[in-house]
């Protein structure tokens, strides 16, 4: 690999995490390679269960104590890798280089301590300049009110506030230390579709104005639409395609997975009387099937893919990158 | 807050008449009437049936519990004892310290005993120093006090000679009770403190905090102590409970002169306005403890909070 470039702000290669547990293995990533550049987001795509989640705890280094492991593999936020570091150094770089807002909102902030103090909190623990208890207060109001609450709000309670409100907060607490990169995880799934809309269009609004990278998890190909500019499609713990957010949710040519996923929702517009759903389910992360991951389920399955593991192939001379051997010279490599 | 307190003060008023009401009728359902109790069976019938009728026996029941009832109120009386015949007032006045400072010390220790080892052990999961004190508080919730008593007896007032046996002249008389009393309590608290932290070290909120950047120690102390130990406050009000019962027998292997060993005897000789007003303060001891675990409660945990604050 050449050497980081300047404009790179994480880089992820050949990612694998397991989870081991008293009775088996859980092989949740298993080879993920991701670049982003500053600025950019990318929106992570999959079914429940895909290892999406698992990517974004080791980027922060918080996969589950003794169950959670990286067993292969590097990450590299600015160029530094994260593997090695102590944990002290761990630590500034959470929250302040990388945050994260977690899946669910309702449970992710502490219900013992006020709205207010647990932004505080964020300031805090990253404050180089010594502010001032004046100055930490002005700017956690700062941060409600770019998150649209009324900043007199800051002493109530989460349980005084509604889900959407509380996802707000999650993410006015997320971007207080100004992160170069914020991982929303499901940012939107728990609330009703209106507040979705809203929550989106300001996650927007704010990446544009902070110029935040981002990377958005979802399994919902609309609120990637709304938000990336790239996009993975991930499948048993491997990016089966990436590309633009056009190349993947406009293009012509997909892998057969997202080909399936796109079949599989709902759709005011179509004809379709039924929705085609990928026959099948997700292979058993415990024993993982040799050759392609999806070939089990796959419509265009040939004599290669239950054997070899397919190689990722650029497709045409955009971004664009499919896992599959359908795009490979006769049978692969 | 105010107004919760006052609402919680108030609340325990129909509690202790309740209990009043509950003791007096389990006593007066047992056999006997107050003149044979006091002059003796071979007393002559005409003075037996002079004194119950002085004592108000002969009234109907309802009647006399509210003249006990009227005593109590109006005039702080809570009768005179069958056995001495002096105000029981008096006589559980002066016991009634060494059971106090025997069930609030043992509380005391127990609660921070059991807290913070229970924290330790949680933080430190399935280490040495986890199973180590997972089985021992095992042992002692499994021990019965009385014989946990009789052992530390044995160990440091008869072999070593460190501690007293028994009595209540100093404060090292107490030391022993004190402990014997609170090793079941500790073990309860480590094992309920343990296993709520390790529920709260789960949640999401505190992978919020670590997604922040807090360090190990502000995730311990600042967001789940305070969540992991709602549950352990309500339990200690329990606790205090079964250590008041607790304090009526360690007091009897201890020889200490207090409220317990009082009511023991007081069972023995059916002195029947003894046990009455002993279990009647046990009782409003037992509400005051509560209404404290109750404010604390309220005081740590928003959500009650906030419906008293405004
Ligand atoms: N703590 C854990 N212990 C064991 N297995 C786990 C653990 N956490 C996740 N897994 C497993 O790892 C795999 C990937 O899980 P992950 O949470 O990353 O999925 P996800 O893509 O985020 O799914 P979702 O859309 O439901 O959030 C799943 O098979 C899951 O069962
Ligand atoms: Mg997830």
């Amino acid at each position: 690999m050449a050497a980081a470039s300047e404009s790179v702000l994480l880089e992820i290669e050949d990612l694998h995490v397991v989870y081991q547990t008293d009775l088996s293995t859980v092989y949740a990533v298993n080879g993920v390679d991701i670049r982003l550049d500053y600025g950019h987001t990318l929106g992570l795509v999959g079914e429940t269960g895909a290892g999406k989640t698992t990517v974004a705890l080791s980027i922060l280094r918080l996969l589950p104590e003794r169950t959670g492991r990286v067993s292969r593999g590097t990450i590299r936020i600015k160029g530094r890798d994260i593997m090695t570091l102590p944990e002290k150094e761990m630590r500034e770089i959470r929250g302040q280089t990388v945050s994260m807002i977690f899946q669910d909102p309702m449970s992710a902030l502490n219900p013992v301590i006020t709205v207010g103090d647990q932004i505080a909190e964020a300031i805090l623990l990253h404050d180089k300049q010594g502010l001032t208890r004046v100055q930490v207060e002005e700017r956690v109001e700062e941060m409600l009110q770019m998150v649209g609450i009324e900043p007199e709000r800051k002493n109530g309670y989460p349980h005084q506030f509604s889900g959407g409100m509380q996802q707000r907060v999650v993410i006015s607490m997320a971007l207080a230390c100004n992160p170069d990169l914020l991982i929303a995880d499901e940012p939107t799934t728990a609330l009703d579709v209106t507040i979705q809309a809203q929550v989106l269009a300001m996650m927007r609004r704010l990446q544009e104005e902070l110029g935040t990278a981002m990377i958005v998890i979802s399994h919902d190909f609309g609120v990637v639409a709304e938000t990336c500019d790239f996009v993975a499609v991930m499948y048993a713990g491997e990016i089966v395609e990436y590309g633009t957010a056009e190349e993947v949710l406009d293009g012509n040519i997909h892998h057969p997975y997202t080909v399936g996923l796109f079949g599989s929702i709902p759709s005011l517009e179509s004809d379709a009387k039924r929705l085609s759903p990928i026959e099948g389910l997700m292979p058993d992360p415990t024993a993982l099937p040799p050759g392609c991951k999806f070939a089990p389920r796959c419509p265009h399955r040939m004599d290669v893919c239950t054997e070899q593991k397919p190689d990722t192939y650029l497709i045409g001379d955009g971004d664009l990158k499919i896992m599959c051997h359908l795009f490979g010279e006769g049978t692969g490599k | 807050m105010y107004r919760y307190v006052l609402r919680r003060l108030l609340l325990t008023i129909p509690v202790i008449l309740g209990a009043i009401f509950l003791v007096f009728t389990i006593m007066s359902l047992t056999p006997g009437d107050p003149g044979t109790l006091i002059l003796g069976m071979t007393a002559d019938k005409e003075d037996i049936e002079a004194l119950n009728r002085e004592l108000g026996y002969d009234k109907p029941f309802l009647v006399r519990f509210f003249n006990y009832l009227a005593d109590i109120i109006f005039r702080f009386d809570f009768g005179d004892s069958y056995r001495t015949r002096t105000p029981v007032f008096q006589e559980i006045f002066q016991r009634f310290p060494n059971t106090f400072y025997l069930a609030v010390g043992s509380m005391a220790l127990s609660s921070i005993l059991g807290i913070s080892l229970g924290i330790l052990s949680a933080v430190r999961q399935y280490s040495f120093i986890d199973t180590f004190f997972t089985v021992m508080a095992m042992f002692f919730a499994a021990i019965p006090g009385f014989w946990l008593g009789l052992m530390l007896m044995l160990v440091f007032s008869l072999r070593l000679g460190w501690l007293p046996s028994s009595g209540v002249d100093s404060w090292r008389c107490f030391i022993l009770p004190t402990a014997t009393l609170s090793a079941g309590g500790a073990a309860g608290l480590m094992r309920l403190t343990r296993s709520t932290m390790l529920e709260t070290i789960r949640q999401d909120y505190i992978r919020t905090a670590r997604a922040k950047g807090a360090s190990e120690t502000t995730v311990i102390w600042k967001h789940a102590l305070k969540n992991a130990l709602l549950p352990v406050i309500t339990s200690m009000g329990m606790s205090f409970g079964a250590s008041l019962g607790g304090a009526i027998i360690i007091e009897t292997v201890f020889g200490m002169p207090g409220l317990g060993t009082y009511i023991v005897t007081s069972i023995r000789q059916k002195d029947v306005p003894a046990v009455s007003a002993a279990t009647l303060l046990l009782s409003v001891l037992f509400c005051l403890i509560m209404l404290v675990v109750d404010l604390l409660y309220a005081f740590l945990n928003p959500r009650i909070k906030a419906r008293y604050t405004s």
